[in-house]
């Protein structure tokens, strides 16, 4: 029977990867907040849910560690995104086209 | 296996990667579970622009932007925890973790004071005041209360599951070479983080 | 040594258990092996499902004659709500996973148990809870829900019955049936036999895998849906409300973005047992395996993609109609796959017609009937003059309760000498399954015609020259109900009385058939190592089993 590993990673972090990360949430959070005040128009949202999947990518790239866990947890995370993707697409080619 | 009462011992064997895995599979379910809201808000922010950017005026970017510090700063403290309790620093992972909490409660502070602010302003679903407003408005802030109500109650659970790691960590049942449940308590609360961060400049960042 | 055949020896494990106790109710509802898990959802969605039934047949004596029959309007618009809640979120979602996925999942692959033994307990506690507020919902102000199963709005949020119980019963249901799917995809990754690669794996493990993706990815939405439901009929947000700007037709989209890969979770499960009797009652290894591996992922993927085809006439954009035609289309393909794989595999094998054989090969014949009046459906034009019928009803009547019904009691049929030890009575079997079979299309056929003839559904009193038709499936409904209590009597007699049962009394050679009848509490006695294909029939020279 394939026994469970016991032993996690063999290589862990020290703080300072995380307060680096945290820095950077905190600097896009900034960015985001300023851009919200200039006049992009229609770019305004793109540009906002961009900024917002870039700090999501680093919440689970690295606090959620998904960038040092076995492959299959990224393929999982994949399909459960693209199914979400497709619902909004698909739901969208009725809002749209109304 | 037998125990000497005659009990037999169900194999609970330890697998960190399948708790690991498990987890992820439930915050799945989390991610669609609110996608389904971001799918209404989509909907009605796509038919309804104007009003959306009329109404998100009224929200207080200040302490959105402030709420949104806080999280990002809980979820690094929930991480320090981890790695304290990797290091053998129970008392450390501790501090974290209360930390953690503490934030959680900042935040549930700072949206009590905005949720009450709107209420005293005859702003709340079903009010008068709301009713006759226009259509997106009612709309925009129906979601708001939904979306931010349904992300606090996440948080409230999360609170909770962190006292409990707290309480497991000082009982040493986590310890430096057996975590995985303070992994996916940590899991769970960065994903109250991240539907945070849409939720931030969905509601508060349309200018 | 290990044969299969140790009986005496060993205990089995409704002689030991987790608990302290090995018998008694406690030892029972407390219980975290897989085996007892898997039987007290069997008590308890048989229970539900024969109340269910009997709802139904209640409503054909309704129908039985324009006009007020037995009951009125009010009472037949509860009466076909509950029928479906009942059917759909307590007897088929989770029918077959909750009873045979739990009990042969770990046997299959070779395990002690699944992944999370004590998270499988849970999700029966929250269906028994799930259940009961079902129950309790029936007598609360207002009186029985009244609103369809499908809860649409404005009616949901407008009627004065009551709905927000109800519909958090499902949403803790769906709670259940998600912990479930959670525990099987995990047990699958991490728990198979060394040995037992992804594609040495059963076919019924392959579609329960596929099936748990669905339960795990789809039910939070109807979740979302079921609480904004409640939150509008509670505080008037006005998220589905037209007046305040809100969308109806978002409501259904919602709905459906879950209910339909819903009923896949209904069918995958279904269509993996056959792929498990096939082979083993023709004797012969399965034909295509990888095919029908891929197939049930296939279909669980395409699943998502087709729910708007329930819409075609609630006002959505043209441009989106044509989409989810085309996209319904291409989901009917690897259920064709399975379908030319299951009769290649009986081509040139030794086929023997025991009762779970027979029972598939009705699911074949039904479960084809209903996948093909779903072509009519499919199509944009033709959906626009059914939609709303009876043509409807009978075509989910025949896919749900044709497909996958049949299909319980195929599986009961099959593994019921591995779950009780037991062999029931083979010619009363047949019998069963040949009234089951007439009883169900004098019940259904009729509704097609009557569906393309106009008659709508969900209606209590229709017009009288539906009269005759109507009568005709009311009497299919008296002598389905009939077998079906004959089935029921059939098995539970057996439990009772049955002939001590071989451990392996088809000649099946999947791993459930090389341990003893019933199994013990780890489900081997030994340690598993898998070095043959799932389906390779040549074990039969090495492994016990009983021969004609």
């Amino acid at each position: 029977m394939e026994h469970g590993n016991t032993e996690h990673k063999t290589h862990s972090h020290g703080y300072g990867i995380y307060v680096l990360v945290w820095l950077a949430l905190i600097a896009l959070t900034s960015i985001t907040v300023t851009v919200a005040g200039v006049d992009f128009g229609k770019l305004a949202l793109p540009i906002a849910l961009f900024i917002a999947a870039v700090k999501s990518a680093l919440v689970i790239n690295y606090f959620m560690h998904i960038k040092f866990e076995d492959p299959i947890f990224k393929v999982f995370l994949l399909l459960s995104g693209v199914t979400l993707l497709v619902i909004f697409i698909l739901t969208f080619f009725d809002v749209f086209y109304r | 296996m037998s125990q000497s009462n005659g009990a037999v011992v169900n194999h609970v064997h330890r697998d960190d990667f399948g708790a690991k895995l498990g987890m992820w599979v439930f915050l799945f379910t989390e991610v669609l579970l609110f996608g389904g809201m971001f799918l209404v808000y989509a909907v009605y922010r796509f038919q309804f622009p104007d009003l959306f950017k009329l109404a998100a005026l009224e929200l207080n970017t200040g302490l959105g932007t402030f709420n949104t510090i806080v999280l990002l700063t809980s979820s690094l403290t929930m991480v320090l925890a981890i790695v304290a309790i990797q290091k053998n620093k129970k008392n450390l992972s501790l501090f974290y973790l209360a930390s953690t909490i503490g934030f959680a409660l900042v935040f549930m502070v700072v949206k009590y004071f905005e949720w009450s602010a709107k209420f005293s302003h005859g702003i709340y679903p079903g009010s008068e005041e709301l009713l006759n407003r226009q259509n997106g408005e009612i709309l925009f802030f129906g979601l708001y209360f939904v979306m931010t109500g349904l992300h606090a109650f996440h948080v409230i659970i999360g609170v909770i599951i962190i006292a409990f790691l707290m309480v497991f960590v000082y009982k040493n049942k986590i310890v430096h070479d057996n975590y995985v449940k303070l992994e996916n308590g940590g899991l769970y609360w960065h994903l109250v983080d991240l539907i945070w961060i849409f939720l931030f400049p969905l509601f508060y960042l349309i200018h | 040594m290990a044969d299969g055949n140790t009986h005496v020896a060993g205990k089995s494990f409704y002689e030991e258990g987790t608990t302290k106790k090995s018998t008694g109710i406690t030892s029972w509802l407390f219980s975290t092996d897989h085996k007892r898990i898997g039987l007290m959802y069997l008590v308890t969605i048989t229970a539900f499902f024969f109340v269910g039934a009997l709802f139904g047949v209640l409503m054909r004596l309704e129908l039985m004659a324009p006009g007020e029959t037995i009951m009125g309007a009010q009472e037949y618009n509860t009466l076909f709500t509950l029928h479906g809640v009942i059917m759909i979120f307590l007897f088929i979602i989770p029918g077959i996973p909750a009873i045979f996925g739990n009990f042969f999942l770990p046997l299959q692959l070779g395990a002690k148990d699944v992944a999370f033994p004590r998270l499988n307990l849970l999700s029966y506690w929250i269906y028994l809870i799930g259940s009961v507020l079902v129950i309790l919902s029936l007598f609360m102000q207002g009186g029985p829900i009244d609103t369809g199963w499908t809860f649409y709005v404005p009616y949901s949020v407008r009627t004065t019955t009551s709905v927000s119980l109800p519909l958090f019963a499902a949403f803790v249901l769906g709670f259940s049936s998600i912990l479930t799917g959670l525990n099987f995809i995990v047990t699958i990754h991490r728990m198979r036999a060394p040995g037992m690669n992804f594609f040495r794996m059963p076919l019924f493990v392959w579609s329960t895998y596929a099936t748990a993706w669905i339960q795990v990815i789809a039910t939070p939405v109807v979740g979302i849906t079921i609480l904004l439901v409640i939150i509008e009929r509670s505080f008037g947000v006005g998220i589905f409300d037209p007046a305040l700007g809100g969308d109806p037709i978002l409501f259904q989209h919602l709905f459906w973005i879950y209910s339909h890969p819903a009923v896949y979770i209904m069918i995958l499960p279904a269509m993996g047992v056959v792929s498990e009797i096939i082979p083993t009652f023709s004797r012969r290894t399965i034909f295509g395996y990888t095919p029908i591996a891929m197939s049930s992922l296939a279909i669980a993927f395409v699943g998502y993609l087709v729910w708007a085809h329930h819409m075609f006439t609630s006002g959505m954009s043209d441009t989106s109609r044509v989409i989810f035609s085309l996209l319904t289309y291409i989901v009917a393909l690897p259920s064709g796959v399975k379908v030319f794989n299951w009769v290649a595999t009986m081509y040139k094998g030794s086929i023997d017609p025991k009762p779970p054989f027979l029972w598939v090969m009705s699911f074949v014949f039904l479960f084809s009937i209903g996948g093909l009046t779903g072509l009519v459906l499919g199509s944009i034009t033709a959906d626009i003059h059914v939609h709303d019928t009876y043509f409807v009803v009978s075509h989910f009547h025949y896919v749900m309760f044709g497909g996958t019904g049949t299909i319980v009691f195929a599986a009961m049929y099959y593994w019921f000498p591995k779950m009780f030890g037991k062999m029931y009575n083979i010619k009363w079997a047949n019998i069963n399954a040949l009234f089951y079979i007439i009883a169900f299309n004098v019940l259904y056929f009729p509704k097609f015609i009557m569906g393309y003839q106009g008659m709508p559904r969900r209606y209590y009193d229709y017009l009288p020259e539906f009269a005759d038709l109507q009568m005709l499936s009311t009497i299919g409904s008296w002598i389905m109900f009939a077998t079906l209590v004959s089935i029921f009597l059939n098995l539970f007699l057996a439990i009772k009385k049955g002939k001590k049962a071989h451990n392996n009394p088809w000649g099946g050679v999947t791993l459930e058939w090389q341990t003893s009848s019933p199994p013990p509490l780890l489900n081997f006695d030994r340690e598993i190592t898998v070095n043959h294909e799932p389906y390779d029939f040549s074990q039969l020279k090495e492994l016990d089993y009983e021969s004609k």
